[in-house]
């Protein structure tokens, strides 16, 4: 079965087709959700951004010039709306204290470790990254963002792009050696 | 001493790709590249292990984090709504040219290829209506039919529906729906909703109920109901 493609999508909602923007949204509200949810640890405030971002897809689609994915746009409005609400919000920046706040209810790395769950203690640890390192990898791993994308995304060049990978990588390698889990890089 | 110091370099570049290598972002040059150097540095074999692990985990925890209500999509609709630019830029007539554009941007060569012998053999059937045009008028009638509307039957008489087709439809489906339950477009589309013609006489209630629900079941419909007498 053959499927409208976004771009096509985009352009009939430009011209008012709400029906258009109904099938968007369906198609990609959850990975953005997501995304915004792990920048500002709130379900409901994550819900409340989803919407503002597929409005401004609603009101900006006209202006929308393909050099990019669809998805990419929306994460980069999503990111924008993101770190805009949590500037609003005084002694509430984009930092570990806002990770916490999604942590995954279980043990924590230690104990995780003595249990021998490997895979825990690493998604443990990468809940404890900063939030750059933790966006970085969630747009390449989660996401799919070739180094360009991730470029457009975050708004820094395609350098730092993979430099800041490699540092997000190397933090959690220290993070699960501190946690006992020795992988032999770095 | 620049060989070793080149060397250096390119193993930092190969391993600063090694995340996207992993997800499958990389151009078929740049994977090549990751892919002969894995074969031959077992150091960065290790390492590219960990990055699949890494991989795999960031996956399963984004996963973990559920999906929004329906609240979300609710806010968004009742948001456009209200928005000032809605107003102004509903659409009011179909635009056959886009409509044609986007379907024909969906199909695959051999769909296209397909839908090519089709359009030739519209063209041919369209030669022969006219050259029987032409006879009908020599022979002093001038009665013809348009697609939609035949001008041999009256206006209302029958059974109308209201239908609109799923996105997905093609028009060879459409095509096959209408021989299928022998309808025929008498109006529209207004907006993308096209008046149906089920039958030449009235039909009982229950019957047309039944057509309704059998047509709602169908994947090339979007929304039927019946069109109410004017």
């Amino acid at each position: 079965m053959q499927t409208t493609t976004d771009e096509a999508l985009i352009g009939r909602i430009a011209g008012g087709d709400k029906l258009a923007m109904q099938v968007l949204f369906a198609r990609h509200h959850v990975r953005v959700y997501r995304f915004v949810l792990r920048l500002v640890g709130e379900p409901s405030r994550a819900e409340d951004l989803i919407s503002e971002v597929f409005l401004d897809v609603w009101r900006q689609a006209d202006r929308f010039e393909a050099r990019s994915q669809v998805s990419t746009w929306l994460l980069a409005i999503a990111r924008y709306k993101a770190l805009s609400a949590l500037r609003k919000r005084p002694d509430e920046e984009l930092d570990d204290e806002t990770a916490q706040a999604i942590e995954d209810p279980g043990d924590d790395p230690e104990v995780a470790m003595q249990k021998k769950d490997t895979s825990v203690v690493l998604r443990q640890c990468l809940t404890k990254l900063s939030a750059e390192h933790r966006e970085i990898i969630d747009l390449v791993y989660y996401h799919e963002k070739s180094v360009e994308e991730v470029s457009k995304i975050v708004g820094v060049p395609e350098n730092t792009v993979k430099t800041r990978m490699f540092y997000a990588r190397k933090r959690l390698g220290e993070l699960l050696k501190a946690a006992g889990v020795e992988r032999g890089w770095p | 001493m620049n060989m070793i110091k080149n060397k250096a370099s390119e193993r930092e570049e190969i391993e600063a790709l090694l995340p996207w290598h992993a997800a499958g972002t990389l151009s078929r040059r740049d994977a090549q590249k990751v892919e002969q150097a894995l074969a031959r540095d077992a150091e960065l074999a290790i390492q590219y292990e960990t990055v699949r692990q890494d991989l795999v985990e960031t996956i399963g925890l984004n996963e973990s984090l559920g999906a929004p209500s329906a609240r979300a999509m609710q806010k968004l609709m009742a948001d456009i709504e209200a928005d000032a630019s809605t107003a102004r830029r509903v659409k009011t007539s179909f635009n056959l040219g886009e409509w044609l554009s986007d379907k024909l941007s969906s199909f695959s060569p051999r769909t296209l290829a397909w839908s090519a012998t089709a359009a030739a053999l519209a063209i041919v059937l369209q030669a022969g209506l006219l050259a029987g045009m032409f006879v009908n008028e020599k022979q002093g009638g001038a009665l013809f039919d348009t697609a939609s509307i035949s001008r041999s039957e009256p206006a209302m008489a029958g059974t109308y529906a209201l239908i609109s087709f799923a996105p997905q439809a093609s028009a060879a489906d459409i095509t096959k729906l209408m021989q299928t339950y022998n309808m025929k477009i008498v109006e529209g589309p207004s907006g993308e909703v096209f008046t149906v013609k089920l039958a030449v006489t009235g039909m009982p209630k229950e019957d047309l109920a039944r057509l309704i629900k059998q047509l709602q079941d169908e994947k090339t419909v979007r929304f039927v109901g019946q069109k109410s007498a004017e």
